[in-house]
């Protein structure tokens, strides 16, 4: 390997972004470029909700100063690819300009799904992943918008539905599932969100489609029709039914592709030098049982980042995920998982541990197998330690021990509920068990928040 | 906004307005009497003699009042100063006392309807403002449309406001004359809590107090569902209110050396200066344990406190410039820099301020054993260095009057010198740290936004590494705005406190030393 190869980032989201310092710190000679239409500077895409609500200015997404770029000698270039000439090593930019690489990473993230709705494309009907996406929605919304229509139930509608609220616009939200997120939520879980999503005054319907977005005479959205026959007046429309790699501008070349790039657990496509991590990627083999192909989330791309970059700098390393873990925030409550809780289970080898707080607003899930050992948990409303529960997950801790020793894993401030005894409790309750519930010190008496 | 708000921002305005106003109004006239009552002996005739043209004169206003006499008493100290006949100059500065004693107006005589009409309006107004905030809504982060906000981002609100809170500032430390109608106002509650006419410290201090109440009910609302904002918060309008504004003047009452026991040197940089050891030692038992419990908090309170719970037992829990800066200032706290570049200059500035206050109090001790035959005219001119440019100057102009430009913890972050003392503590010493929730930061910039202290706590919480920083106040911000449940204050054990993980949890990829 020459030391002082060429390695080319397309895409600066967290994939390509910790690819490009890990590389760094591990290798001092190799030549980094991060390239990006997007934005020149790295930013938190999970944030842009927060520069819309007012809580942070753009700036503020972006985790490094100018000044690190430099320090690190990881070249940016602010250009959009237009193609890949994968046999002369050549990224071709939409200004004309080409650039050799003697390494690339595709780092491309996703783009909205639009699923060839009648109206998709009109204006005022947009999705939010990018920051131009942002500036437009900031522009659609500024005034006019008597009400807006969310059409999908995932992370990004509710975070959609939130924003507008913001702006006091009311806000209907068509969600095909009967529950909001059930797909990955199990059904009291995806209630206790439904419930929320209502008491903020946004108009939840569940198991209702899009059928088409209308115009009127300008091009511009007037209304949308949903399957069940109804008109909804609307001015603005947000799609956020999922997202799908963004890799059209390396269709139809030799890069072999499905959804995403095709990439086996090392990250290398079908061609030799080019790898693919992120959203964008698509396992060949899944990286883990309880993995998908296609990786959509944060953590996981900063994970391929991180592996990927050792590969690069001469360690060949596979994609080996530890104990599965996400989070989200639904409006005003926050969510955290640990391990496996899919929506649904299989009565015959699991077994399931719900505590739901009488506000309706704090939960707790735990699936055991039937020999007892936890394979994963959901939080709502309270925070747990990551090391905690991906040690006593990778450890198969019978259901009791992680339940006697929960004190240990709270992650809420000090002074708040101690939830963690209710829960015990209930778990007593349920299997019979005499775990010793958690006692709170005077202080806590005193000044604490009773559950 | 509701109605209720509405009122409670007119009131508020008026009060202020009042309260503006006040300076203003009634006449001046000095007497021979005047002058000597309130003029040291060793002043008196010469005093009498100065101001001998004012005698007699109506002023109409407290610039016409100040500006004769300026002319009167510059004029005598100035011909003695160019016949370089020092120690006959007149040094002590006898405005404020004789303006307010040569005032008469409509203030004077109605104390208490002025000062329902400014503060109390004003207070009213804030509380009509804050209660009803957040009704209707379920508890959670309010931060919506802080960078929106014209008071909250530097906007014409944040600038006028800025520029009213450092005028004011300058009036009271360096013009206090100025304001003795405000002052006479306060009078009444002066002679209820201490059996004393009111200075304008006393003034201050009422407004203080009252600010940090009104502002402190309002984070109440805005963290509902938050004990831990809650009860922080509550603890500093506790300490403000009883041993920084009535527990001070109730001892002077019962005769006893005027005493903030939550005070702690250096920020309290007086507490060595003669004249205050003289008072404690002159002041039988009560004296003596003030003096022995100031001594023991330096020695003993602060490193022990701080091994348990880091710097926030004291700087978001009790000091009175903290008070401030978590209630008044909270609406500010996301103006703080966050560069790498701000935290430079940071650390030269606060361990400069922390030298010079150490150095200061040193000399003074030399001197005071030494019988002043040492240093003593270089210690006075230190005194009132550090108390013009670090008393005044840094803690209370730039310090408050700087909230709406630069976040509310100017002051604590560049100048306290308690605050490095506390931080080095914290940084070397403690079992507080702000852990790190493992993988599940996102990197989003809520956490560093809003630290008051300009710590990038993103930068630790993006790589999974604990927070350990000396300058942290642990007021627990970061921790609320975080949306994915990353952040947590904690005392724990040494081991691990701070930490470096090359790959973050969740990741099996690399083995390391495999």
């Amino acid at each position: 390997m020459k030391s002082n190869r060429h390695v080319v980032i397309i895409g600066n989201g967290i994939s390509g972004v910790t690819c490009a310092r890990q590389l760094r710190k591990l290798d001092d000679q190799v030549k980094i470029t991060l390239i990006s239409g997007e934005s020149k500077y790295f930013f938190s895409r999970t944030a842009l909700m927060y520069v819309y609500m007012g809580h942070m200015k753009f700036e503020h997404t972006q985790p490094y100063e100018p000044w690190f770029w430099e320090k690190n000698r990881i070249d940016l270039m602010e250009a959009w690819v237009s193609s890949v000439d994968f046999d002369q090593k050549s990224i071709k930019f939409q200004s004309g300009d080409t650039l050799i690489y003697d390494d690339l990473v595709i780092a491309t993230g996703s783009k909205p799904n639009k699923f060839g709705w009648p109206g998709q494309d009109l204006m005022g009907v947009q999705g939010l992943y990018s920051k131009q996406d942002l500036e437009s929605m900031e522009a659609l919304t500024r005034s006019g918008v008597e009400r807006a229509v969310i059409v999908g139930g995932g992370l990004i509608g509710i975070e959609m539905a939130e924003m507008l609220a913001y702006k006091k616009i009311p806000v209907t939200f068509l969600v095909r599932e009967s529950g909001f997120w059930n797909t990955v939520l199990p059904k009291e879980e995806s209630e206790l969100v439904g419930r929320h999503i209502k008491e903020h005054h946004i108009d939840l319907r569940l198991g209702e489609e899009l059928e088409e977005i209308i115009s009127d005479e300008n091009g511009k959205v007037k209304s949308v029709r949903t399957k069940s026959g109804q008109e909804i007046s609307c001015q603005f429309v947000g799609l956020t039914a999922g997202v799908s790699p963004n890799i059209d501008f390396l269709k139809n070349s030799e890069l072999e592709t499905n959804r995403g790039v095709k990439v086996d657990l090392y990250f290398k496509t079908n061609l030799p030098h080019v790898y693919a991590i992120g959203d964008c990627a698509e396992f060949l083999e899944i990286p883990a049982p309880d993995r998908k192909p296609i990786e959509q989330v944060w953590y996981t791309g900063r994970m391929h980042g991180e592996t990927l970059a050792y590969t690069l700098a001469g360690k060949p390393t596979a994609y080996r995920p530890g104990v599965w873990f996400n989070s989200a925030k639904f409006l005003d409550i926050e969510y955290q998982t640990y391990g496996t809780v899919p929506a649904t289970w299989d009565q015959e080898y699991f077994d399931s541990f719900y505590w739901e707080h009488e506000s309706g607003k704090v939960a707790f899930r735990m699936l055991l197998t039937k020999n007892k050992e936890v394979v994963g948990v959901n939080n709502f409303g309270f925070r747990l330690r990551h090391e905690f529960f991906d040690r006593a997950i990778k450890e198969k801790w019978n259901g009791e021990k992680v339940v006697s020793n929960l004190a240990k894993a709270n992650f809420d401030p000090e002074f708040f509920a101690p939830y963690h005894i209710e829960i015990q409790k209930a778990f007593n309750f349920q299997f019979g068990t005499s775990i010793h519930l958690g006692k709170r010190s005077l202080i806590q008496k005193l000044f604490g928040a009773s559950v | 906004m509701k109605l209720i708000q509405k009122i409670g921002i007119l009131l508020f305005l008026v009060g202020i307005g009042t309260f503006t106003l006040i300076p203003f109004l009634g006449s001046y006239q000095l007497d021979k009497e005047t002058v000597l009552e309130n003029t040291k002996d060793i002043h008196q005739e010469k005093m009498v003699e100065v101001l001998t043209p004012m005698y007699g004169e109506v002023y109409h206003s407290n610039f016409e009042f100040i500006s004769s006499f300026k002319t009167n008493f510059n004029s005598f100290n100035d011909a003695l100063k160019e016949q370089a006949l020092w120690d006959q100059v007149i040094w002590d500065d006898y405005s404020f006392p004789l303006a307010k004693e040569a005032l008469s107006s409509p203030v004077k005589d109605n104390p208490w309807l002025f000062l329902m009409l400014s503060i109390g309006l004003a207070a009213i107004g804030g509380l009509l403002y804050n209660l009803p905030k957040h009704q209707n809504e379920p508890a959670g982060v309010k931060n919506n449309g802080v960078f929106h906000s014209s008071m909250k981002n530097r906007g014409w609100m944040g600038m006028i406001t800025g520029a009213y809170l450092i005028l004011f500032y300058i009036i009271l430390y360096w013009f206090p004359a100025y304001l003795v109608n405000l002052v006479a106002m306060v009078d009444p509650i002066s002679l209820l809590l201490s059996g004393n006419p009111a200075s304008q410290w006393f003034l201050y201090g009422l407004i203080y107090t009252l600010a940090i109440l009104v502002m402190g009910i309002r984070m109440f609302r805005k963290y509902r569902g938050n004990k831990y904002q809650q009860l922080r918060t509550a603890s500093v309008m506790f300490f403000q209110t009883a041993f920084a504004f009535l527990i001070p003047e109730i001892l002077v009452l019962f005769n006893q050396p005027y005493f903030d026991f939550k005070n702690i040197w250096p920020l309290d940089y007086d507490f060595f200066y003669a004249y205050q050891i003289d008072t404690f030692l002159s002041s039988g038992g009560v004296g003596m344990f003030m003096l022995i419990w100031g001594i023991l908090l330096i020695i003993i309170g602060v490193p022990v406190f701080t091994y348990f719970y880091g710097k926030r037992w004291y700087c978001s829990w009790v000091c009175g410039c903290g008070g401030l800066a978590e209630t008044v200032g909270d609406p500010y706290r996301q103006l703080s820099d966050k560069s790498l570049k701000a935290w430079k200059y940071e650390r030269v500035i606060i361990h400069s301020v922390l030298v010079l206050a150490v150095v200061m109090t040193l000399l003074t001790i030399v001197n005071y054993f030494s019988g002043f035959s040492l240093l003593g005219n270089v210690t006075n001119q230190l005194h009132s260095f550090y108390g013009f440019a670090i008393g005044s100057a840094f803690a209370g102009v730039v310090g408050t009057g700087f909230y709406p430009f630069m976040g509310n913890r100017v002051w604590c972050r560049f100048g306290c010198p308690l605050a490095a003392y506390l931080g080095m503590v914290q940084r070397f010493k403690s079992r507080f740290r702000i852990t790190t929730n493992g993988g599940q930061c996102i990197s989003c910039g809520n956490c560093s936004t809003y630290c008051e202290m300009g710590i990038d706590v993103r930068w630790y919480a993006q790589r999974g590494q604990n927070i350990v920083r000396s300058s942290c106040v642990g007021c627990g911000v970061c921790s609320s705005v975080c949306p994915r449940g990353v952040l947590k204050l904690e005392n724990n054990s040494e081991e691990g406190r701070i930490n470096e993980l090359p790959i973050i949890i969740g990741n099996d990829s690399i083995k390391l030393n495999a």
